[in-house]
């Protein structure tokens, strides 16, 4: 259906190019007249007119479908089939209505289901024949109404400009859209998982066991949603992580921008490059596969307890993630300090080490700490190393060989195979995705800032 | 005054001459320490250096067994009774394939049905699937014997490429005393070979490694990616064209600014919760469908997409928008007459960096649900399909023996797309690079 209806517009909108660039053409011969646009300009009127309102009106047909249909089909079913139902319920309703609607039967439906599949595949037919009839009435009605526009005084150039100047503005807005979107959709989610565990129990509470019970007499925890295991956890893992890549970072970027020449810059930094470059799973993949074995061998040559999946295999793989961060950070702030200051140094006699560390990196503190600060927002925020090399178990503790969990490791368990969203158990997910939003957002802003106020100070 | 400080020194500043041995060794520690710094810089190069080489290193030895795979070239006769001619892809080819493989072996006919069990667990369950093929390929072969090239199961495969000590004692190994004795007859008759694996690219997920494939996750990846780049390279743009050329600076474009920065540093994550939220519970779209995850990767990928595009339009020089305004162009048409074509291959090595990293993004795939169990390949963007991340994740998970070397397969793949697409990228950028 949808492509159908593209298509149709997309023929209606060349058809308009051609009409309104020949109209024009026709009139300035008829009246011997100069038009005010090239006769391109025209067509391009023409066109935009025609293909942009009934392409929006098609998406916005789209997004409203769904849910449209959904409601008709819960307001057609017998009482009796829907009253007492809790929305989960009702969600189970419909999808069992859908999967019978599209063929695929499991067991035996009821008629009431049978039934409604069989509406629900009409109306779903019904309203997508009604699309492609409003969108392809949309595009016609366009082409008539600026193809009568058209004409040699007609100012067409300036009519396309200012579509093409609203479409800019529309897509410079669906950054801004994006960011509301994803604050929305958190705060939403979370809110309501506030109604059901307060918020001071969540923010202090120093025990995570989001395993609820399924059934009445099922034997699981009671679920308990203090938060604060889960932020240690992330904090621990962040905190060995930045361990891991500060001092590597520093020391590659500063013998990268001060002492190598330029051919072996020209082999270590692509080098760099391609350790950013990797996937993250791939990293994940390494930590269990590599890592955590060789930690544990270890640990049991000198007599110590390591966790299969402890903290310290996830945080030292994770560093190695940020390292090229860090380090091309690093190297960004000393190659902006003035080479006015190594020259003064140098010329004071001090040798290079003394010029890097008494004159060079106090100059670019300000821009290492920034880039220090998202390499740390990353670090929180990063998920796949995590998901696969640490635990799922929320313990609180600072011993970096025992397993701990993390905000996004918690968010994807809670997550993944559950789409039912009226438990506290997914809504959890929730907030805590929004904490870390939050914690995120306030990082890279302050560091965004430094960053800038540090870059204008030099340039 | 001056002239009796320069005649008469202080007492310190004699035992300090240039010469003195104070000041040599002065020196001399200030220099170590410069050497140590310069040391230091060395070390942390070599670590990054020697992790990336251990990364690849393991990768590639645990990875590369997986591009061939273990087969028996089995005589089988196609026994026309257990198939319908008229209904070739419907046969007992189960039936076909063990009497054939039975007949290989002398004491066949005579062993008890517990020993025959074990027998046939050297065969693969995708072996009848291959007589099947075979026979709907060829109808006319029923009745008679041909060779064809069966896969054998992951125990077994593992073996063959020496993966399974065969001196460990029998109760630790996934193989018996006499499946080894069953195997080596075969291998001794030269049945046994080990081509390339194409199942690898032209399977889709399976339950058993030995017939597990990339190419759902291929597909999947593929439209994903097309939905991605079909939104975000325009409306990246569109949006970087606003911001560069055409914006008022004012309190507005500042706040669009800070706001794409700060979006281009959102964890991967939270916009997986956006896609769940909003994309699946709120508009219905359809789960683990490439339409959905492709739109999640172009809001990951747009605020990439605008940094590079705008660094590109900042390079274009002031002049040659000068040069089109003073013949008469309007700003519209300098933008996108001029400055946007000497733009484009900024525009576009920074567009194909942003989809490589679009191609290895996980976590949100997984929020939406692209890592579910699929057995065939996606049809359209709207139906179920995996990524080659997630699919990696699948079988990063699951206990078998012969999924982590295809595990590491399938990451070898996915590194291998991401450097074509970023060698692409730098000849891109060595090509069309023009220099102001």
């Amino acid at each position: 259906m949808f492509s159908l209806v593209i298509g149709i517009i997309g023929v209606f909108c060349l058809a308009g190019f051609l009409i309104g660039r020949q109209r024009l053409i026709h009139q300035t011969a008829a009246a011997g007249a100069r038009s005010h646009s090239l006769p391109n300009y025209y067509g391009l009127y023409v066109a935009l007119w025609t293909g942009v309102p009934s392409v929006i009106l098609v998406l916005a047909w789209l997004a409203a479908q769904g849910g449209a249909v959904d409601r008709l089909l819960l307001a057609s079913l017998a009482d009796s089939a829907v009253e007492g139902k809790g929305p989960a319920e009702l969600s189970l309703l419909l999808t069992e209505i859908r999967s019978v609607a599209s063929g695929r039967i499991f067991g035996q439906p009821s008629q009431a289901v049978i039934d409604a599949a069989s509406r629900l595949n009409l109306w779903q037919a019904l309203a997508g024949w009604g699309m492609v009839a409003a969108g392809s009435a949309l595009a016609l009605l366009g082409l008539f109404f600026t193809r009568r526009k058209v004409a040699p005084e007609f100012r067409a150039r300036q009519g396309v400009e200012r579509m093409f100047s609203a479409l800019m503005i529309v897509s410079a807005l669906a950054a801004i859209l994006t960011t509301f979107g994803i604050l929305l959709s958190l705060l939403f989610e979370a809110f309501r998982f506030f109604d059901r565990v307060p918020v001071g129990e969540f923010l202090f509470g120093l025990n995570w066991e989001p395993q609820i019970p399924l059934r009445e007499d099922q034997v699981a925890g009671q679920g308990a949603f203090g938060a604060v295991p889960v932020f240690t956890g992330t904090l621990l893992v962040a905190f060995i992580a930045m361990s891991v890549a500060m001092p590597v970072g520093l020391f590659a970027a500063i013998y990268t921008s001060e002492y190598a020449d330029r051919r072996v810059r020209a082999v270590v930094k692509p080098i760099m490059e391609v350790l950013a470059g990797i996937p993250t799973i791939v990293y994940g993949f390494f930590a269990v596969l590599v890592v955590a074995p060789a930690l544990r061998e270890f640990g049991r040559s000198v007599g110590l307890d390591v966790a299969p999946n402890s903290a310290l295999a996830a945080g030292a793989v994770m560093g190695v993630m940020i390292l090229p961060f860090i380090s091309s950070i690093t190297d960004d702030a000393l190659s902006a300090v003035p080479n006015a200051m190594r020259e003064g140094s140098y010329g004071l006699g001090a040798t290079k080490a003394e010029t890097i560390v008494n004159v060079l990196l106090p100059a670019a503190l300000p821009g290492i700490v920034g880039g220090v600060l998202l390499a740390v927002s990353r670090a929180i925020g990063e998920t796949m190393i995590v998901v696969m090399a640490a635990g799922l178990i929320a313990r609180m503790t600072a011993n970096p060989l025992e397993s701990v969990t993390t905000v996004t490791v918690q968010i994807v368990t809670l997550l993944i195979g559950d789409t039912e969203f009226d438990n506290p158990k997914t809504l959890a997910a929730f907030a805590l995705g929004l904490v870390l939003f939050l914690a995120t957002l306030a990082m890279n802003i302050t560091a965004l800032k430094i960053v800038q106020k540090y870059r204008e100070k030099y340039e | 005054m001056t002239s009796t400080i320069m005649t008469q020194p202080t007492a310190a500043e004699t035992r300090l001459g240039w010469e003195s041995a104070e000041v040599r060794r002065r020196i001399r520690r200030r220099h170590a320490a410069n050497r140590r710094l310069r040391l230091y810089g060395i070390a942390a190069i070599c670590t990054a250096i020697g992790l990336l080489a251990t990364l690849v290193v393991s990768l590639v030895l645990l990875g590369s067994p997986a591009f061939v795979q273990t087969k028996l070239d089995m005589p089988v006769l196609l026994n026309a009774q257990h198939v319908d001619p008229a209904q070739p892809a419907r046969g007992n080819y189960r039936a076909i394939v063990r009497s054939s493989f039975l007949s290989l072996f002398p004491e066949g006919a005579a062993m008890s049905p517990r020993d025959q069990r074990a027998l046939f667990r050297i065969l693969s369950n995708g072996a009848p699937l291959a007589v099947r093929d075979h026979v709907v390929a060829n109808p006319g072969d029923l009745g008679k014997t041909v060779t064809l090239s069966v896969p054998l199961s992951d125990p077994f495969d593992q073996l063959n490429k020496g993966k399974i000590r065969r001196d460990l004692p029998e109760n630790r190994r996934t193989v018996t005393d006499r499946q080894l004795a069953w195997f080596d007859h075969l291998d001794a008759q030269g049945l046994i070979s080990m081509p390339f694996n194409w199942a690898m690219f032209f399977n889709s997920d399976s339950r058993f490694p030995e017939l597990a494939g990339m190419a759902g996750a291929l597909v999947g990846s593929f439209y994903a990616l097309m939905v991605c780049f079909l939104i975000s390279f325009p409306v990246g743009i569109a949006a970087a064209i606003y911001l560069e050329e055409f914006a008022p600076r004012n309190r507005w474009t500042d706040v669009i600014e800070v706001n794409v920065n700060n979006l281009a540093a959102v964890p991967s994550i939270v916009f997986g919760l956006l896609g769940l939220a909003v994309f699946l519970n709120f508009f219905n779209m359809p789960r683990s469908a490439p339409l959905v995850g492709g739109m999640v990767l172009s809001l990951m990928t747009l605020p990439t997409i605008i940094i590079v595009t705008r660094a590109a339009l900042k390079a274009v020089p002031p002049s040659i928008r000068e040069a089109a305004l003073g013949v008469g162009a309007s700003k519209h048409q300098v933008t996108l007459h001029h400055v946007l074509p000497l733009a484009m291959p900024g525009i576009l090595t920074g567009t194909i960096i942003g989809m490589a990293q679009a191609l290895g993004e996980t976590a949100p795939l997984l929020l939406i649900g692209m890592n579910a169990f699929i057995v065939e390949p996606p049809g359209g963007i709207l139906e179920p399909a995996t990524a080659l991340p997630t699919q990696i994740f699948i079988w990063a998970d699951s206990p078998e023996r012969g999924f982590a070397a295809r595990t590491a397969g399938g990451i070898l793949v996915l590194l291998g797309f991401l450097v074509m697409m970023n060698m692409v990228a730098v000849w891109l950028r060595k090509r069309f690079e023009r220099r102001w």
